[in-house]
């Protein structure tokens, strides 16, 4: 096991805690540069209301939703515009009031900058809500109500996978969790949006974890906050203070943030492989999604706005944004002062698992944290040169697999060859590709094969169902020509017998008229 | 607008120049003591192998149409002929540096298909080719001849040693692994054999007999110690080496003291230090994880210690490497790290909840 107890190193230098929490080790991690003092000083800041919003209708995992609104209606601040559709999908509102102007496609933000559907809103500049269910007492709610008004709000995980929240609290629910775990690891450099949220409105947080904790029955709540944040810590002490709520200081390390390496250190369990948290009890939700959480039950309020880290070396002024869904992207940089350079390289999310985007009109989404303007020094990428199995991957993978062996595979084409080595298991963290001397593209590679695999997989899967449908309609027509045959067979038979009987009757009544002629 | 690129958009600080530089760098003081203790022929052959290296690469590179330039720049080829040449006796002949720098890096690396690809570690498959080859000029020790002292060869007496092979009479000198060996051939023990002839301060600070850059086992340790605290390499290797050698020469000369010598004389002599921080810490040549590393670095030691005490050979550093070479890939293949959420045997882990 790599996994085992070592001294807690809570609490130095802070407040003393209300717990005092064990820590488990984790294997391999990398420490790239933190970058976050850029944006870490700055407090919330709301943005100005855009004139125009593009909210895009795939804003979370599964299926997007479908539009509920037509071009010309008039909508309100947080009135449903297009509802979820299917079993993953999410709801999604309004970001401000103002005029439905177009139905259709827009720049996504994603690296191929293809349009998807989206919905243009067009705001009246009035920012009206639509009239909201206030609860006194949430508490008094059922879980499955909860639940149910959780997936209303349009909530999904707000750290970046964007799982709607309200079938993980259904899910775990029915699988019965013992361990609430709350993630504010923010292990991203230059992201501060979750310190800043701990830091600024830890109360509501404390009650948005507490009424997930009701919702799924879980016996121990315990919160991970990387111990680069201090004040986040503290603000999160204080905050749970008297309650059942544990905030645990974490070494900073990246990627503390991941689901399984953050259940690791707090509970030094592991989720098995091809599992999902569930099924070792335990329920990961980001701190900013308990905020949502709380906003929804609380006062009503979907899910229409984020916090979001503008930064980079090439932003003028870094800081932390309060932006509504749908905003475009260009006027949160040029909110910050626009840029000091030309940037190199344009990321949403963080540096070592966001994605490059090239178009700017692209709109904020509700896994979107970050938006960054990067620089060719802090790229720090040049050309790959040959592996010289350093292996300094493999001591940085925190899955414990062999990067160097399962690209040397990629690269021959050898796809199994690698899903042996353990493809399926990467979480595609990019911190061997991080420490990589020669500079290969480690998590492209990995990344690339999953697609393939995924491809070769479905492609697998529709010729078995088109040999199951040829195999069974070979069968129906074999089964048809053998009932044919055999109807022939039974008709001849039968004609056969008529026949003989027949002539049996003829011969018979030859026979007696012989006789009688005798 | 660059092209789209993949995450990370971050890169740590490293490359493998900076790699190979930073090895060069550890080998410096080692490097330069050597030239101290043996003067301008030692200086001599460091150059010609460093050239021999950078012509011949670049001559191979060409030949299979790629580019010179980045080829020779990730400096592995400077840092294979840097290796080869102070494992070499300091007053050998040029050839010598010549033949040994061309194989180590067209034959040793070059032909395998370039740098990652060989299986076996440059600089020692080229002192092995040259050991057997030239056997006479490959155990040819000088006594150290500092420089200002009074028979330390001058400039163009140096010329004429490394490029004429001229003898320098008087000075002919045993390594101390050369004289025990023949020592005990001609029935004389352990004890007889190194009275007068050893000393372990001698042998630490590495004023005695031996190859152009390895008798400073000092200077070399702390140059291994850099890599380890600049983490360019891991403990791994080079300590199971030094106890692959110093556990079973404790262990015999506990039971036999005349006939096996002790850990430290082991410890200190021949290349085993170079080997262990600098040698068997190859990335190329090694296998992948920590544990691989390590018993690695363990057959290096033993194989190491073995051949020294039973072989034909006094030194058995380059043999013994080259051997477990061939076993690297063995061991990657049985000794791999335990994936997140499986067993060791690469089955998921059950789901066990709590009651």
């Amino acid at each position: 096991m790599t996994t085992r107890r070592v001294a807690t190193c809570c609490g130095a230098g802070l407040p003393s805690g209300n717990a005092v929490a064990k820590l488990f080790n984790l294997r391999g991690g990398v420490h790239p540069e933190g970058r976050k003092e850029l944006s870490a000083d700055r407090p919330i800041r709301s943005l100005p209301l855009p004139r125009r919003l593009y909210v895009s209708l795939q804003q979370h995992i599964g299926a997007p939703a479908i539009p509920m609104v037509n071009v010309g209606d008039q909508v309100l601040k947080g009135q449903l515009i297009a509802a979820a559709q299917g079993a993953v999908s999410s709801s999604i509102h309004a970001p401000t009031s103002g005029v439905i102007v177009a139905l259709g496609d827009h720049p996504a933000p994603h690296p191929s900058g293809l349009p998807v559907p989206t919905i243009t809103l067009e705001s009246d500049g009035e920012d009206r809500w639509i009239e909201m269910e206030a609860v006194a007492d949430p508490f008094e709610l059922s879980p499955e109500d909860i639940a149910a008004r959780v997936g209303a709000a349009g909530i999904v995980g707000l750290g970046g996978a964007t799982f709607p929240a309200a079938l993980k609290l259904n899910l775990s629910r029915s699988s019965g969790v013992q361990t609430l775990i709350m993630n504010g690891g923010e292990c991203e450099p230059y992201l501060t949006c979750d310190d800043h949220i701990m830091r600024e409105r830890a109360v509501q947080i404390v009650e948005g974890i507490r009424l997930i904790a009701y919702a799924v029955a879980a016996k121990e709540v315990l919160v991970g906050i990387e111990d680069n944040k201090p004040e986040a810590i503290a603000a999160m002490q204080a905050a749970a203070r008297g309650s059942a709520v544990q905030v645990v200081a974490m070494p900073s390390m990246y990627p503390m943030g991941s689901e399984k390496q953050i259940i690791q250190v707090l509970t030094g369990k592991e989720i098995p492989a091809g599992g999902r948290p569930a099924d070792i009890g335990v329920l990961v939700h980001n701190v900013a999604t308990a905020f949502a959480v709380q906003q929804a039950i609380r006062y009503g309020r979907p899910l229409i706005s984020r916090i979001a880290t503008v930064s980079g070396g090439a932003i003028r002024q870094p800081c932390n944004l309060e932006v509504l869904i749908g905003t475009p992207v260009q006027e949160l940089i040029e909110y910050t002062g626009g840029y000091t350079q030309p940037a190199a390289r344009l990321v949403l999310g963080g540096p070592m698992m966001g994605q490059q985007f090239t178009n700017t009109a692209v709109p904020v989404v509700k896994g979107t944290s970050g938006v960054l303007a990067l620089t060719a020094k802090e790229i720090g990428q040049t050309e790959a040169s040959p592996c010289i199995r350093c292996s300094t991957c493999v001591r940085a993978c925190p899955v414990g697999l062999l990067p160097l062996e399962m690209a040397a595979h990629i690269r021959a084409s050898d796809l199994s060859g690698a899903v042996d080595l353990g493809l399926k298991d990467c979480i595609s963290c990019g911190s061997c590709s991080y420490v990589c001397p020669a500079h290969i593209p480690l998590v492209h590679f990995f990344n690339y094969a999953k697609g393939d695999l995924a491809t070769q997989e479905r492609a697998k899967l529709k010729q078995e169902a088109t040999k199951k449908l040829a195999d069974a309609r070979n069968e129906r027509m074999a089964r048809i020509e053998r009932e044919r045959a055999e109807a022939a067979a039974k008709r001849k038979a039968a004609r056969e017998a008529k026949e003989r009987a027949a002539k049996e009757a003829a011969q018979k009544a030859q026979d007696q008229a012989a006789t009688e002629t005798a | 607008m660059n092209p789209i690129a993949h995450s990370p958009h971050a890169h740590a600080p490293v490359s493998i120049g900076k790699v190979m530089g930073t090895v060069m760098l550890a080998l410096t003081p080692a490097t330069f003591f050597g030239f101290w203790l043996y003067g301008w022929p030692a200086i001599n052959l460091w150059a010609v192998s460093l050239i021999a290296a950078i012509v011949g690469e670049a001559f191979a590179v060409r030949l299979q149409g790629r580019a010179v330039r980045p080829a020779l720049m990730d400096g592995s080829g400077i840092l294979t002929a840097w290796l080869l040449a102070i494992s070499l006796p300091p007053f050998a002949p040029w050839w010598i540096a010549v033949l040994g720098s061309l194989f180590a890096v067209v034959i040793g690396k070059q032909v395998f298909g370039g740098l990652g690809q060989n299986v076996f570690n440059p600089a020692m498959a080229a002192r092995v080719m040259l050991l057997i080859s030239f056997p006479l000029e490959m155990t040819t020790w000088v006594a150290p001849a500092p420089f200002g002292s009074a028979h330390a060869p001058g400039l163009l007496e140096s010329l004429r040693i490394t490029f004429l092979s001229q003898p320098l009479d008087g000075m002919a000198s045993a390594s101390l692994l050369g004289h025990v060996k023949t020592e005990f051939t001609r029935g004389i023990g352990l004890e007889q054999a190194l009275t007068g002839y050893y000393s372990p301060m001698d042998m630490l600070w590495g004023s005695r007999a031996g190859s152009l850059g390895e008798t400073a086992a000092v200077l070399l340790l702390a140059g291994g110690l850099f890599l380890i605290a600049r983490r360019i390499i891991t403990w791994h290797a080079p300590v199971a080496m030094l106890l692959g050698v110093a556990v079973p020469a404790l262990l015999f000369n506990t039971i036999d003291g005349n006939h096996y010598a002790g850990p430290m004389y082991h410890l200190l002599s021949g290349g085993l230090m170079l080997a262990a921080f600098f040698i068997v810490t190859d990335p190329v040549t090694s296998p992948n994880t920590a544990l691989g590393q390590f018993i690695f670095g363990l057959g290096c030691g033993l194989l190491t210690w073995i051949i020294r005490t039973w072989g034909g050979y006094p030194e058995g550093v380059a043999f013994a490497v080259m051997i477990m070479n061939t076993v690297s890939p063995l061991i990657d293949q049985y000794v791999k790290p335990r994936i997140y959420g499986r067993d060791r045997k690469g089955a998921a882990m059950p789901v066990k909840k709590e009651a």
